[in-house]
């Protein structure tokens, strides 16, 4: 037989709850009933209520068969998922609201991640499941939720924070525009096998891979040289040839970025910029890691006015003003010096002391 | 809860302590009666005590009439930890707004339970669901078990990789466009792009129904299509003056911080007036007072490209290159638009550079001339700002 292709997903049409379907595109209003509880209206009156449900991100089909007998009891059957790893359970009976928050309270669901709190961190595989991993995602952003879980539940922030994690810089996932990124770097250049690179590697292309033009052919050896001092340590080149690992216990470890946005509203999206270059791993709980990941959640939500995303409080009291407020000591790989660095020097005398 | 038989993984022990929930859990549950999820688990444990990964570089491995959909991860320590030593990847297309019944849920765990580790992400960050680690004999039997259940695989390497799209009209009254009818749309459309790689590198599509941008798009995808409207935002009189006797200070929290400064708020008589012409849909106010504020009535969408992560010449956000286009099925005028600037990057594009990179090094000019779009100064933050611009001869006679 054949094998059937190019079908297609599943049409979400046939997988859309009734009240869905019924009162497609013509949603009225919402609300914020509680962290974690949207309640959306339609202009036919209709309401949907919608509970929303932190994830592991990494879970087991007993976790996915355990939150489908949730939502044929509660929810008709229907669930849907959103791009941050978190579950939604659809109420559209009002009578089903508080039975379901009590079962998910009792099952220990946490609810949260909507309005001014931390919404669930975005992440990526980590040393479970990736081949280039500067760092652990999953084992970092347990401890890191652990440790701020009171601003997933509730309410106690000046706006919506948006942690994301990376464990290099291939960045799956958007943590270059979160509030707070948290991303796995190496710090030591590859070491070449040369016999791989012999074997197995497209040598003008991995050339080609490096931004800073730091690989150069080694022809004596059918092979390639690095010069170090040009080396920042991407990995590309590790991407596209196997007998160039960067990777490294000593070397390898965590930064911490900060101020990125995703969304137009008042300020146009940002990049988050670097404010720790390194932290070591120190698994299982990465202690330094929450830590700074607090100071700064906490800094931010004691300085900023209501509303005021992280760069958007950076950007109204300054840089300077933020690492003398969190204390970050200010080092030199604070100060770019890729191709765009020129935009980022001040070319004036008007900062703060 | 801890006890002696599993202190052979002490250190991950400890991450099944505390509120969060713990992905440890979640495998022992799956290792349960897994093999595999079993010595992924030991596996891991030694990565933490080790400080680095243990997954050897890349494989190559698919199913049959497919280029990518299915990344290849073996061990390198296959004695040691002999389950995982094939532990594939299957990147499987998600449904529009990652909707789905428990019927179909159920389903879905048939067929990884019987193929695979147990192991899932739901999702992975582009949005495909992931079937975390099968062996390479498991591959071809699971796509075609997926294939009955009507689920079909996503992208992978230099292809279109599965576009994705936030909630819209499905539930929330801000979505300027259908974005999953959309998403659905150019999926089905371009199936053969997402199954068989041929492009320079990768190439990502997101579609957000407003400028909140809840998928991200703007940052990580090289075609950004946003929701927007061209005319006026609907005021509910009645609705401003609730939200300001409810509390809201509509003068501090929802003028001052509007970044054109094109409403008024007259706090006698409790009067909202908005400048339409000034306004720049950034969504504050609407976001604050949504029973009051509504998006306009002429709807479409602005289409920026060259978005991405640093590799390989940096992180760039998304430009617009079209500022407002219709979205009317079947969506043809931006499936051209799109199809043309594939083919320009196709043709142009050095091995591994995205589209934004492309644009930078050959210039937003030749672009626009090349898939033939006007120049129009939405595209832009500022003119530049220095002299060494170019004519076409042409237009010096």
């Amino acid at each position: 037989m054949a094998t059937r292709t190019d079908f297609g997903p599943p049409n979400y049409k046939e997988l859309i709850p009734p009240v869905v379907a019924k009162n497609y595109g013509q949603w009225k209003y919402h609300e914020r009933v509680k962290p974690g509880v949207l309640k959306h209206v339609a202009e036919s009156g209709d309401e949907l209520y919608t509970v929303r449900v932190g994830s592991s991100r990494l879970v087991s089909t007993d976790w996915i068969r355990e939150v489908c007998e949730i939502a044929d009891k509660f929810c008709g059957g229907h669930l849907r998922f959103t791009s941050r790893h978190n579950l939604e359970f659809l109420v559209s009976d009002k009578e089903q609201l508080e039975p379901l928050l009590q079962y998910l309270k009792d099952h220990g669901y946490p609810v949260g991640g909507t309005g001014h709190a931390i919404s669930n961190p975005v992440h990526t595989q980590g040393w479970i499941h990736c081949h280039t991993p500067a760092t652990d995602a999953s084992g970092i952003v347990k401890a890191v939720m652990d440790d701020l879980f009171e601003y997933f539940v509730d309410w106690k922030l000046p706006a919506y924070c948006r942690i994301s994690l990376a464990c290099c810089l291939n960045m799956c996932g958007a943590v270059h525009c979160s509030d707070i990124a948290i991303l796995g770097i190496h710090r030591k250049p590859p070491h070449i096998n040369h016999d791989i690179v012999r074997a197995k590697c497209e040598i003008p292309n991995v050339i080609a891979a490096c931004p800073t033009g730091a690989i150069r052919p080694d022809p004596k050896n059918k092979s390639l040289t690095v010069n170090e001092e040009k080396c920042m340590y991407c990995g590309n080149c590790y991407t596209m040839c196997p007998g160039m690992p960067l990777a490294d216990p000593l070397g390898d470890g965590v930064s911490i970025w900060v101020g990125g946005k995703i969304s137009s509203a008042r300020t146009p999206p940002k990049f988050s910029r670097l404010v720790i270059p390194y932290l070591p791993n120190n698994p299982p709980r990465w202690p330094e890691v929450t830590s700074a990941v607090r100071n700064i959640v906490e800094t931010w939500a004691k300085h900023a006015r209501k509303h005021e995303r992280m760069g958007e409080w950076i950007d109204r009291i300054g840089w300077e003003r933020f690492f003398d407020l969190t204390g970050i000591p200010f080092t030199v790989q604070l100060i770019d010096d890729f191709t765009m660095a020129t935009e980022t020097f001040r070319s004036t005398p008007t900062f703060k002391w | 809860m801890t006890n002696a038989k599993d202190t052979e993984t002490p250190l991950l022990d400890q991450l099944e302590e505390g509120p969060w929930p713990s992905f440890v859990k979640e495998i022992k549950r799956a290792a349960e009666d897994n093999a595999s999820a079993k010595d992924l688990l030991r596996q891991l444990e030694r990565s933490y005590n080790d400080k680095i990964g243990h997954w050897k570089h890349g494989g190559i491995v698919g199913v049959r009439g497919y280029g990518g959909g299915v990344i290849g991860r073996y061990s390198d320590l296959p004695e040691e930890f002999p389950a995982v030593a094939e532990f594939h990847t299957l990147r499987v297309n998600h449904p529009s707004g990652w909707f789905y019944t428990t019927e179909k849920l159920r389903q879905l765990c048939d067929v990884w339970d019987k193929h695979g580790s147990g192991l899932t992400n739901l999702h992975g960050a582009t949005g495909d669901i992931i079937l975390l680690g099968a062996p390479t004999d498991a591959l071809q039997p699971c796509f075609d078990d997926l294939a009955e259940i009507d689920f079909d695989l996503g992208g992978s390497g230099s292809d279109m990789r599965t576009p994705s799209c936030c909630v819209g009209p499905a539930r929330c009254e801000y979505a300027c466009i259908d974005t999953l009818d959309i998403l659905y749309s150019i999926t089905m459309e371009f199936q053969d792009e997402l199954h068989r790689p041929m492009f320079p590198y990768k190439s990502k599509i997101k579609i957000a129904g407003c400028p909140n941008d809840c998928v991200a798009s703007v940052a990580r995808s090289d075609f950004s299509l946003i929701g927007t409207w061209r005319d006026n935002i609907r005021i509910n009189p009645d609705e401003v003056a609730k939200y300001a006797n409810d509390g809201l200070d509509i003068q501090s929290e929802v003028v001052a911080l509007c970044p054109t400064g094109c409403m008024h708020w007259d706090a006698a008589t409790k009067t909202l007036t908005i400048d339409n012409a000034e306004c720049n849909r950034c969504m504050h106010c609407l976001n604050l007072m949504p029973k009051a504020l509504q998006i306009g009535m002429e709807r479409g969408a602005t289409l920026l490209v060259g978005g991405k992560a640093p590799i390989v010449h940096g992180a760039l956000l998304s430009w617009v290159i079209v500022p407002f286009m219709k979205m009317e099925p079947p969506y043809d005028e931006l499936k051209d638009l799109i199809r043309r600037i594939w083919e320009w990057w196709d043709e142009n594009g050095k091995m591994r550079e995205r589209l934004g990179e492309l644009i930078n090094r050959l210039g937003m000019r030749n672009f626009l001339k090349a898939v033939g779009l006007p120049p129009v100064p939405q595209m832009i933050r500022a003119p530049r700002a220095n002299p060494y611009y170019f004519w076409d001869p042409e237009e010096v006679k």
